[in-house]
């Protein structure tokens, strides 16, 4: 599945685009930890809540569970929201 | 100061602020600064500090406005830096207690001079954390975490600082690797006595706001502590209620910014003390009234020095603004280094890098239009 970056990591990613496995938004999530070690925690908590500011958007809805299943052939973006200055 | 650092003689003051952190070595005289930075521009560093041990490892408390916190690691004072492998994180929730998620590691400490690679970290919400590895993996340490009764004393992100509730001050005796020390805003001052299996409160004499009690830990808010390098039985505080001092093995606090100037009160974040003499220490008084305005009394900045433990207090302003600024140092952005004669430095919300070489008695700035400063510290790399 084709995942879009947020900027602020690409220092992880370095490129806006990555592919990365799973049924669920979990399971893309643990796949893109394996690939770029560190970037999980960045994004959902150590209780597996997802963090404040990042959102994530499939079949052009939003996603606010790990647990979400996700159609093989969509795209998942995470965008970062705003948050101030 | 140790025969190396007498040799080298060169420091590296570690600025961290809201939108990144700044190298500033120093030559011999502390004249002339050269600057290196940004590092990590944007994050919001909280404590950039050296290993004194090796003198090499650097670790920076990092996060950013979208990102969830980490920690960084250099051994090359910043050319390269790794991400820890596993960053302070609170476990599952247990006893019944409701789960946690840190916010941002706050204050990083070296650990005992015998256990080389371990570091304690505090964090925002309250949390004591251990590495053994030098920074990469990190562990929640002790009971407190999840100990319902610290849980209490915690309070509730409404009590805590506008940046939320923190741990910090974390202190080992140089004398005894078991021996430590930390405070919280809100949540008092805590010791154990064996290496952190159990603590207990340190609050006896500590003030708290007209008409609370304080028998009731929660309602403790120690902004800052410090024990004297030359004394470790001698502790110094700067408090949400006053400027206090402690010796052990006595258990009381004694309220020594009593003895401050009325007009100007002894309210304040930062407490810095003198390398090795324990009858010296330094604040940076603020404005405590009404509001909270957190600025410098009447406009007017100044260092306020003690050199008999707190009986008397002299001002150090000379060199900074006379008048018209309304300054705020945060409880990390003040320091002293080792030197003879001690060098003192703060860092302003407002972005500007303050110095001293004369312990206080005359101050210049170093650096404008930085970032809003979060962190001051002095690091001797080898």
């Amino acid at each position: 599945m084709r995942v879009l970056m947020p900027s602020a990591l690409h220092a992880y990613t370095t490129q806006p685009w990555v592919e990365a496995e799973g049924g669920t938004v979990g399971e893309v999530f643990d796949d893109l930890e394996r690939q770029f070690p560190g970037i999980r925690f960045r994004m959902v908590d150590e209780q597996g809540v997802i963090r404040r500011h990042i959102r994530l958007f499939h079949q052009r809805a939003m996603v606010f569970d790990l647990a979400t299943p996700l159609q093989a052939d969509g795209e998942l973006l995470i965008v970062q929201a705003l948050s101030g200055g | 100061m140790s025969a190396l650092e007498m040799k080298q003689g060169q420091l590296v003051l570690l600025v961290a602020t809201r939108k990144g952190a700044w190298l500033y070595h120093s030559d011999a005289a502390r004249q002339s600064w050269r600057v290196d930075g940004p590092h990590f521009l944007g994050h919001i560093v909280n404590h950039l500090v050296l290993d004194p041990r090796d003198g090499r490892t650097l670790l920076a408390a990092a996060k950013t406005g979208h990102l969830g916190p980490t920690l960084f690691r250099s051994t090359d004072l910043g050319q390269t830096w790794q991400e820890a492998a596993r960053p302070p994180a609170f476990g599952p929730a247990t006893n019944g207690l409701e789960a946690r998620a840190v916010d941002h590691t706050f204050w990083l400490a070296p650990g005992h001079a015998d256990e080389p690679g371990v570091w304690y970290a505090g964090t925002s919400p309250q949390g004591l954390f251990r590495s053994a590895d030098g920074g990469m993996n990190w562990a929640p340490f002790s009971c407190i975490n999840d100990d319902a009764q610290y849980r209490q004393w915690f309070g509730t992100v409404q009590d805590g600082t506008p940046d939320g509730p923190k741990l910090h001050s974390i202190i080992v005796d140089p004398r005894d690797a078991k021996h430590l020390y930390f405070a919280m805003s809100g949540g008092g001052v805590h010791e154990s006595h064996d290496g952190g299996l159990s603590f207990a409160p340190l609050v006896e004499g500590m003030e708290v706001v007209e008409g609370f009690d304080p028998a009731e830990i929660s309602f403790h808010d120690p902004h800052c502590m410090r024990m004297c390098p030359s004394n470790p039985d001698r502790l110094y505080q700067q408090n949400h209620c006053g400027i206090y001092r402690l010796d052990r093995p006595g258990t009381r606090w004694l309220r020594i910014g009593r003895n401050m100037p009325k007009e100007v009160g002894d309210i304040g974040f930062n407490m810095v003390v003198h390398p090795r003499d324990d009858s010296t220490a330094w604040v940076f008084p603020m404005d405590g009234s009404t509001v909270w305005p957190r600025t410098s009394p009447d406009g007017r900045p100044a260092v306020y020095a003690t050199h008999d433990g707190g009986e008397t207090w002299q001002r150090q302003g000379k060199g900074m603004p006379a008048e018209q600024a309304w300054w705020t140092v945060k409880r990390q952005a003040m320091t002293a280094d080792k030197q003879d004669s001690v060098g003192l430095y703060f860092g302003t919300t407002s972005g500007e890098l303050w110095q001293s070489r004369d312990e206080g008695r005359q101050w210049e700035c170093l650096a404008r239009h930085l970032p809003e400063i979060y962190s001051v510290e002095v690091a001797y790399p080898r």
